[in-house]
């Protein structure tokens, strides 16, 4: 898979700034006609700019939510631009497509959208500095170097620093993009390096950063109470009593607007002059409910469905290599087993909130958002606005793994705040915020494979209960007899993408089966793997993975976590792969099982291909920790349960975060392979949750067909 | 009613009701933004401050029940963010998103001060606030750092946590 191609409308502008700095921006062609070089150097509005007096700023585009792009991408410019990481200044930009093109976080897309014209921003820039000296100098170019945010002319021995060199530079016009010199990636200085987070201080120090500590004069605080059942409409309320309660100001019915999911759903704003107030106001609110038609459903009226259309013919065939069905059914020994795994939440620690303020049809916002543009459209259609006139500031986020791709919170803050006069701040409660998710989807799959007398896949059917399958899912095109078969389940649950969505399920379904496919051929899992990461079909559309580079990975972490050789008592490992994001995992799990069945793992090792070039060390080692933390996490004890349309669970006592004493060492490894970099934000997850059921077997002899682990092994 | 309360030094008199929990007091009345709401029931731990150099849960605790003690928050932990812990959570770059480490920070600068050298059962005793980006390894490794840098056995900023294999 080749990551989209960006920003083909855009190019890059050099302007001038007051007192002899430049900047340099990327513009779409739409925005030439405004005016830019008024805004002078008060407003940082472009990618680089550099005074003067040498300080150099390098603005971050993309919401950061923990995965370190806010160092990440402007590493990719400084690496360019020759210049040192600690000689610049880190700024986070405002949500605006003129100047930025497409912010997002998700998918883990930050780095192959943007590490191409990251760098050409950086090599753009420089050359524009090299040609300034060059006129200056009234030497060639070409005699000319650049290191540390200094030209230099070796032979005459003369040097200029960039802030010298910038107030001619802004007058040169900008080199053409496609044509632009870049570095040999093999002579990267600055990528790969371990570099720090630019906010940790203030993290450390407790300074305001994120969404939930934004505070703006006249704000008041408000809480929002939705129907339990999704997208239930308010029929009635004791909005007088609720208005006279200690601090309220305002009690605001919210009809809604549309009927998706998605959208701005109903409910009643309690709006008091502080959070706490408005919280406790809400404990005495009463609303009856119109809950609609999905108040019956179950987590138990899903599981019987699926078993239902599971018994039956799959309503659609996504895939179909061969005679899967005849494979099958001639095959010398047959596997069948059913996998499941359950509604999660993205339980992200800082709960949904945005500050926005409403005022003559103009919005201004604060949210942690990984959509912000999404985010104002939503707004801009719900409410009747111009996205114009809508103006976003990206706070940091306290964690997002998909969740803030959604923007229910900021269409809520910004129809509160127009309703009520006044800047508002909606924070949700950690009820509000896990019962009121877009959950990753639960999913059903049953398997049925073949085996051949020597142990090799002859047939396999998945038939998959899910709301959408990719066509090249694995193990298609490795075993001759495929097909890939889907049914729906239709229902009122409002789901989303949660780091690496999809994936982090069918992983544990397709290689928690393959591990018992491994078993009945009598062959070592990891081997068998191996053997079978050899294509048996040319590949099709839809297929995306390169099976040599999924044998290394693998090949790799046998290495590396010392697989077949003897384990202390108790103890068993397994393994797993997986590709999503156009990342290549493998990983390791050695686990034991005590005698009350809590499961205990020991170590994890990972060893991924996200290509030539790990932009952050640091952040990258991180992602891919966390990721396995993650995955275990929700393995372990992680479950959102439905009973009478409405969400069990309300908070982590129901709802179990891995802890300290639960957490491991991961061994983290990559091989830098000959392909373009790609992001690391969710490719590491999901083989850590087979490799974790597949190591539990391994111990015990028990397999783990059904998420979570919970209680099952006791 | 005013409540009298006693913050990294400094004596503040609050107009609260005495069940209002202490988290927000501290963050919506005090502007002290550091100490994090993130479950209300006292489960994650993002809302850390000392009582009296003893580790709680404030947004849990009403300030009724602190009034007149010595409450510390991650705005006072030191005066410039170089308390050891803080040292070693920048040498091991601790965070992803950032939002639970300042109460991570406090139980880690509470544990520090009754065990020199806190063993890996030590840490997992003590540190059982949620880090939901997973940041264990790095946490455990900055513990463990914090109590060199306090020792004074260490003062370079060497040592950024394990590195991972480069192929």
């Amino acid at each position: 898979m080749t990551a989209p191609a960006l920003d083909r409308r855009r190019f890059l502008q050099v302007t001038a700034l007051a007192g002899g700095g430049l900047l340099v921006g990327s513009y779409a062609r739409t925005a030439l006609a405004a005016p830019f070089g008024a805004e002078g150097d008060a407003q940082l509005n472009a990618f680089v700019r550099i005074t003067a007096d040498g300080k150099i700023t390098i603005m971050s585009k993309n919401p950061e939510e923990g995965q370190g792009i806010k160092q990440s991408l402007p590493m990719i410019i400084c690496e360019e631009l020759d210049v040192e990481w600690s000689q610049v200044t880190i700024v986070q930009a405002d949500s605006d497509e003129s100047k930025y093109g497409v912010q997002f976080a998700g998918g883990s897309l930050s780095t192959p959208m943007n590490f191409d014209n990251h760098r050409q921003v950086g090599a753009a820039t420089r050359a524009i500095l090299v040609a300034a000296a060059a006129k200056t100098w009234n030497v060639p170019a070409a005699e000319l170097t650049t290191a540390k945010g200094v030209v230099t002319h070796a032979a005459s021995k003369r040097s200029l620093s960039y802030g010298k060199l910038a107030a001619t530079a802004a007058t040169l016009p900008m080199p053409d993009l496609k044509t632009v010199p870049l570095k040999d990636p093999k002579t990267f200085t600055l990528l790969g390096k371990r570099i720090h987070g630019v906010d940790n201080k203030a993290i450390f120090t407790g300074k305001p950063l994120f969404g939930i500590d934004v505070t703006v004069p006249g704000m008041l605080c408000a809480v929002f109470e939705k129907c339990p059942v999704f997208g239930g409409k308010v029929v009635s309320a004791n909005i007088d009593h609720v208005r006279k309660l200690p601090g309220v100001k305002h009690v605001v019915v919210v009809n809604g607007v549309g009927t998706a999911l998605d959208g701005l759903m109903p409910g009643v704003a309690v709006v008091a002059d502080s959070w706490y107030n408005a919280k406790m106001a809400r404990q005495q609110l009463q609303v009856t409910w119109d809950e609609g038609t999905t108040a019956q459903q179950s987590s138990a009226w899903f599981a019987a469905r699926a078993a239902e259309l599971l018994a039956k013919p799959s309503e659609k065939t996504v895939r179909k290599d061969g005679d899967a069905a005849a494979a099958i059914a001639g095959a010398a020994k047959t596997v069948d087993a059913t996998y499941f795994y359950p509604f999660i939440s993205h339980a992200t620690l800082e709960p949904q909130n945005c500050t926005a303020h409403v005022k003559d049809g103009k919005a201004e916002i604060w949210a942690p958002s990984q959509t912000p543009q999404s985010g104002r459209d939503l707004v801009a259609k719900s409410m009747g606005l111009a996205p114009a006139d809508i103006t976003i500031h990206l706070t940091r986020i306290g964690g997002g793994f998909g969740r803030r791709l959604k923007n229910d919170y900021m269409v809520e803050a910004a129809w509160i705040s127009r309703e009520v006069g006044a800047p508002v701040k909606l924070v949700w409660t950690r009820e509000d915020d896990m019962r009121h998710g877009h959950y990753r989807q639960a999913g059903f799959h049953k398997m049925t494979a073949g085996l051949d007398a020597k142990g090799s896949l002859v047939g396999w059917r998945s038939h998959v209960i899910l709301e959408n399958v990719r066509v090249g899912e694995y193990p298609g095109r490795f075993v001759p007899n495929y097909s890939l078969e889907l049914s729906a389940l239709p229902h009122g649950i409002p789901t989303g993408a949660l780091r690496a969505p999809g994936s982090n399920g069918i992983a544990f379904a397709i290689q928690g089966f393959l591990d018992e496919c491994a078993v009945a051929a009598g062959k070592d899992p990891l081997q068998f793997r191996l053997d079978l990461l050899t294509p048996a079909v040319p590949a099709v559309q839809g297929d995306s993975f390169d099976a040599s580079r999924m044998r290394a990975v693998l090949e790799s972490v046998r290495d590396r976590s010392g697989w077949g050789k003897p384990l202390p008592a108790g103890r068993g490992k397994g393994v797993a792969f997986h590709f999503s994001h156009r990342g290549y995992f493998a990983e390791v799990v050695e686990a034991s099982v005590d005698a009350r069945g809590a499961v205990t793992v020991h170590q994890v090792w990972v060893v991924g291909d996200i290509g030539h070039t790990i932009t952050n060390m640091s952040g990258a080692e991180n992602q891919v920790q966390g990721g396995c933390i993650d995955g275990v996490s929700a393995a372990l004890g992680q479950e959102i349960t439905i009973d009478r349309g409405r969400v069990v669970q309300a908070n982590f006592d129901q709802y179990p975060l891995l802890r300290m004493a639960q957490s491991f060492s991961v061994d983290v490894s990559f091989i830098r392979s000959q392909n373009p970099p790609t992001g690391l934000g969710e490719p590491s997850l999901p083989p850590v949750i087979p490799a974790l059921t597949n190591a539990i077997f391994a111990a015990t002899g028990k397999r783990i067909r059904s998420l979570p682990i919970g209680n099952q092994l006791a | 009613m005013p409540v009298t309360l006693k913050i990294n030094g400094k004596s503040t008199t609050v107009d609260a009701p005495p069940d209002m929990p202490l988290l927000w007091v501290l963050r919506d009345l005090l502007d002290l933004k550091g100490t994090k709401f993130g479950c209300g029931i006292a489960q994650c731990g993002a809302c850390t401050v000392h009582l009296a150099g003893v580790p709680i849960r404030s947004c849990s605790m009403p300030i009724s029940a602190v009034s007149g003690q010595d409450i510390t928050t991650i705005e006072g932990l030191s005066k410039d963010g170089t308390h050891p812990v803080q040292r070693a959570w920048e040498e091991i770059d601790v965070p992803q998103c950032g939002y639970c480490q300042a109460g991570q920070i406090m139980v880690a600068a509470s544990l520090l001060k009754t065990k020199k050298n806190p063993s890996d059962a030590d840490i997992d005793a003590a540190m059982t606030n949620i880090c939901r980006c997973g940041t264990y390894n790095r946490i455990r490794s900055a513990v463990h750092r914090a109590a060199a840098l306090q020792s004074g056995k260490v003062t370079s900023a060497a040592g950024a946590g394990q590195s991972p294999n480069e192929q």
